[in-house]
């Protein structure tokens, strides 16, 4: 007998499995993508972006200043005239060389995204991607087919669209922005976020690649900074923000009382609903992949599990044991669950709102998890009795901390459910049918769902009430964003 | 742990269960349900895992090990059966240091001949029984069919439910039934096979599985391999969480066994990492777990080799059986 490892204890955890991170070149300096090219910023600032599964510096990219984005904004008011005025069916076809070619690269930019974003290869290549395609192909078929959409018999584009996109989901938040956008006949300014600005700049290649007309598509990277330009120019017609409360209400004050129009996807503090009869062991799944999906960094993360009170020792039993057998680590590994945290600032401000659990007498439980030594990483928690006055049940903590928390009736659930500031989505997990449907209608929140979590397709429109802000991005509503229904034509 | 004492009861609770018929069915029927959609994307999930290097080895190692050769064909010959035991002890001439298989199963009028070609080699000989595949016999022709089969030298029973009786609710007549036929095995281990594709539903997967452990179940395995569609993953999950729940309940550690329709190397691993991450590496043995096979075992011994070697074989280098 030889070379047989013990097979009383086999680790399948030991066998890493990486993506060669080669798949992606990264350039180390990175321009503007302003009037279909590469260009230098007018003051010639960079900032660095960093890996944050190993703290790293990866590329140092653009900072975006004033007069770079008044030429983005130029570039795209000049592009506008024609790309708004070309056969619809025309735009539909860049639309579909677009989408084809990210499917062809997708390999590539999914592992570029895990390393500048710090989320598992698994998610990027078996989500991000795949729905960033789908998005590009659902909206080049609706271009040349807007009179359909119940807006009017002729719909005309906006204009030039600034658009504003977070980092938790780099790439699919710019296709959920610029698909759109683009299909409408409106020409964008997008400006990613600060700490994932890769995949946008590989995207400014792929519109290069696709011949995609000069101007319709510019990218302007920078921070907070080149954000507020591009908010405040007078040449952008309708600004698209995704990304923190905090930061919508000032762009919402700051678009108070032009003629801009803006659509607002803020945050979340999702209930995740389960009752006594629900399909326990996909509950499980559901609740695993609601908040630890993305290392929680989601908008719609179910953070807030209320469970019926008469279930929740042995849901919240099952929930620790499934979370024994998350891996945490290395994102290119292509068995890794749970990836890094975005950034130093993203882990502090969870590691202190965990603190402020614990003070107010949550208490924490997390598996038997290494963290790596270098990058930021956070291991998966549960907080159990919680309050709905604690903080860890108010405020979006976005980052992978699930607080658990218990009801007694139907009533008592949606009454939990909806008493956040927030509104973005929901889940509801029973095997009654006839309780989905009245627990639908009663959920204040843009998206329901039901017996399942974080499913997203670009048919089904996604948006918020209340705090979690207005307009809808997907399917036939989110096109209402990009379109002036009431323009004669 | 007692994960499963609180959501799905106390082993009191399971004993009171079997006493009538309608305290079983309400047992049965009180069981968590199954959502097939959450259920299909969890395996789909689990289908991505990568098994590479060292893992990949052992996995496919274990594999070997688990599988239970397979021959039950109406043309079955003593001399097919010799041969099949001949592959079972040995199944790579090339490699000695490929173990052995854990089975060998075949219809009951060919244990004899299996129990003599595998005498000390520490390959079993599980024979099917019941009127297999479809059980539609006498209870007492069963019985009989299992008592001979037991006689003549199986040290394992592979029985069909009465599937007819289940579908019709009588869950009373099936557990009755399994444990006739418990009884009758006398110290032969018993695997009851659930048809699992003429039941239909996950629902009916878990009770059926619950049904089974609770007669006295060592296995419970999920097809014939007769009926189309025979084991899937899905279904495998659903098995494994009720011998993981099973065990968390009353201490008893159920096996699982999954035949038909499983064919490569790659569909084996993708269950051994389900068996991995639902009931957990206990599982991961022959006592807990088996593939129901016959062409898969070349498959894994190609893969074996690739292994070893770095190269893939010509099919022609593995013996067809």
């Amino acid at each position: 007998m030889t070379a047989v490892p013990d097979q009383g204890t086999p680790t399948w955890a030991k066998a890493p499995s990486p993506k060669p991170r080669d798949l992606a070149p990264t350039h180390p300096t990175n321009g503007l993508f302003i009037g279909g090219e590469f260009v230098d910023p007018a003051d010639g600032g960079s900032f660095t972006t960093v890996e944050p599964a190993t703290g790293e510096r990866l590329a140092e990219v653009a900072l975006a200043t004033t007069p770079d984005v008044d030429r983005a904004v130029k570039a795209a008011r000049r592009a506008f005239r024609r790309w708004s005025s070309r056969p619809a069916a025309e735009r539909g076809r860049y639309l579909f060389r677009i989408a084809r070619i990210i499917q062809e690269r997708s390999r590539e930019l999914a592992v570029l995204e895990s390393i500048d974003n710090g989320k598992p290869i698994r998610e990027t290549r078996d989500v991000d991607l795949p729905l960033v395609a789908a998005h590009f192909f659902h909206h080049a078929g609706w271009a040349d087919k807007l009179a359909w959409a119940g807006l009017g018999p002729n719909p005309r584009p906006l204009g030039v669209a600034g658009q504003i996109i977070p980092w938790n989901f780099p790439l699919l938040m710019l296709s959920w922005k610029i698909a759109p956008a683009l299909a409408c006949g409106n020409t964008v300014v997008l400006k990613p976020a600060e700490t994932t600005p890769l995949t946008a700049l590989a995207f400014a290649e792929i519109c290069q690649q696709a011949d995609l007309p000069a101007g319709v598509v510019n990218i302007v990277t920078g921070a907070g900074d080149t954000g507020r330009a591009l908010v405040e120019h007078p040449g952008v017609d309708k600004i698209a923000f995704t990304g923190s409360t905090e930061v919508g209400k000032a762009i919402a004050r700051a678009v108070a009382g032009t003629a801009k129009k803006l659509t607002l996807e803020l945050g979340g503090k999702a209930a995740n609903v389960v009752f006594d009869d629900a399909p326990v062991d996909e509950a499980v799944e559901g609740i695993v992949n609601g908040i630890f999906f993305n290392q929680g960094h989601v908008c719609c993360a179910g953070s807030r599990l209320l469970v019926q009170e008469s279930v929740h020792d042995p849901v919240v039993a099952r929930l620790q044991r499934r979370l024994g057998t998350l891996r945490l680590g290395d994102p290119l590994d292509k068995n890794t669950d749970i990836g890094a945290v975005n950034s130093a600032e993203q882990l502090e401000r969870i590691t202190e709102l965990v603190a402020a659990g614990e003070a107010e007498g949550a208490v924490p439980w997390q598996p038997d998890c290494r963290l790596p030594e270098r990058g930021w990483w956070h291991a998966p928690t549960i907080f159990t009795g919680v309050a709905q006055s604690h903080r860890v049940a108010r405020e979006e903590i976005f980052g992978p901390v699930l607080s658990v928390l218990t009801f007694r009736t139907p009533d008592e659930a949606v009454a939990k459910a909806n008493n956040t500031t927030y509104g973005l989505s929901a889940g509801v997990w029973t095997e009654k049918g006839s309780r989905i449907l009245w627990m639908a209608e009663r959920l204040r929140a843009g998206v329901v769902w039901a017996n399942t979590f974080n499913r997203f397709d670009p048919a089904s429109p996604f948006g918020g009430y209340k705090e979690s802000g207005f307009g809808r991005e997907g399917g036939r509503q989110g096109l209402a964003s990009y379109l002036d229904a009431g323009a004669v034509g | 742990m007692t994960v499963a004492a609180t959501s799905i009861g106390t082993p009191g609770d399971l004993v009171s269960a079997t006493a009538s018929d309608s305290a079983l069915r309400r047992f049965l029927h009180g069981l968590p349900g199954v959502d097939q959609v959450g259920a299909e994307a969890r395996v789909g999930n689990l289908a991505t895992r990568s098994i590479k290097a060292e893992a990949k080895r052992w996995a496919l190692d274990l594999a070997v090990r688990t599988i239970d050769l397979t021959t039950l064909e109406g043309a079955d010959t003593p001399g097919k059966v010799r041969s099949l035991c001949a592959k079972a002890i040995q199944p790579d001439p090339d490699d000695r240091t490929c173990q052995s298989v854990a089975a060998v199963c075949v219809y009951p009028d060919l244990v004899a001949v299996a129990s003599q070609a595998l005498a000390g080699s520490g390959v079993a000989v599980a024979s099917v029984a019941t009127a297999f595949p479809s059980g539609r016999a006498r209870l007492d022709v069963k019985l009989t069919d299992v008592a001979g089969a037991v006689e003549a030298g199986a040290d394992e029973i592979d029985m069909v439910v009465d599937r007819g009786a289940f579908l019709a609710g009588r869950y009373g007549e099936v557990l009755d039934e399994i444990r006739q036929v418990k009884g009758a095995c006398g110290p032969a281990h018993l695997k009851v096979i659930l048809e699992t594709g003429e039941l239909a539903t996950l629902d009916n997967v878990r009770r059926a599985s619950w049904l089974a452990m609770a007669g006295g179940a060592d296995f419970i395995k999920t097809s014939t391999g007769k009926v189309t569609p025979a084991a899937t993953l899905p279904v495998a999950l659903v098995m494994l969480e009720a011998v993981r729940d099973f065990a968390d309940l009353t201490g008893t550690e159920v096996g699982v066994k999954v035949a038909g329709g499983i064919r490569s190397a790659k569909d084996a691993l993708r269950y051994l990492v389900v068996v991995h991450e639902t009931a957990g590496a206990e599982w991961l043995r022959p006592e807990r777990f088996r593939f129901g096979a016959s062409s898969l075992l070349n498959d894994v011994l190609m893969q074996r080799a690739k292994q070893r070697t770095g190269r893939y074989h010509s099919p022609d280098r593995v013996t067809i059986d």
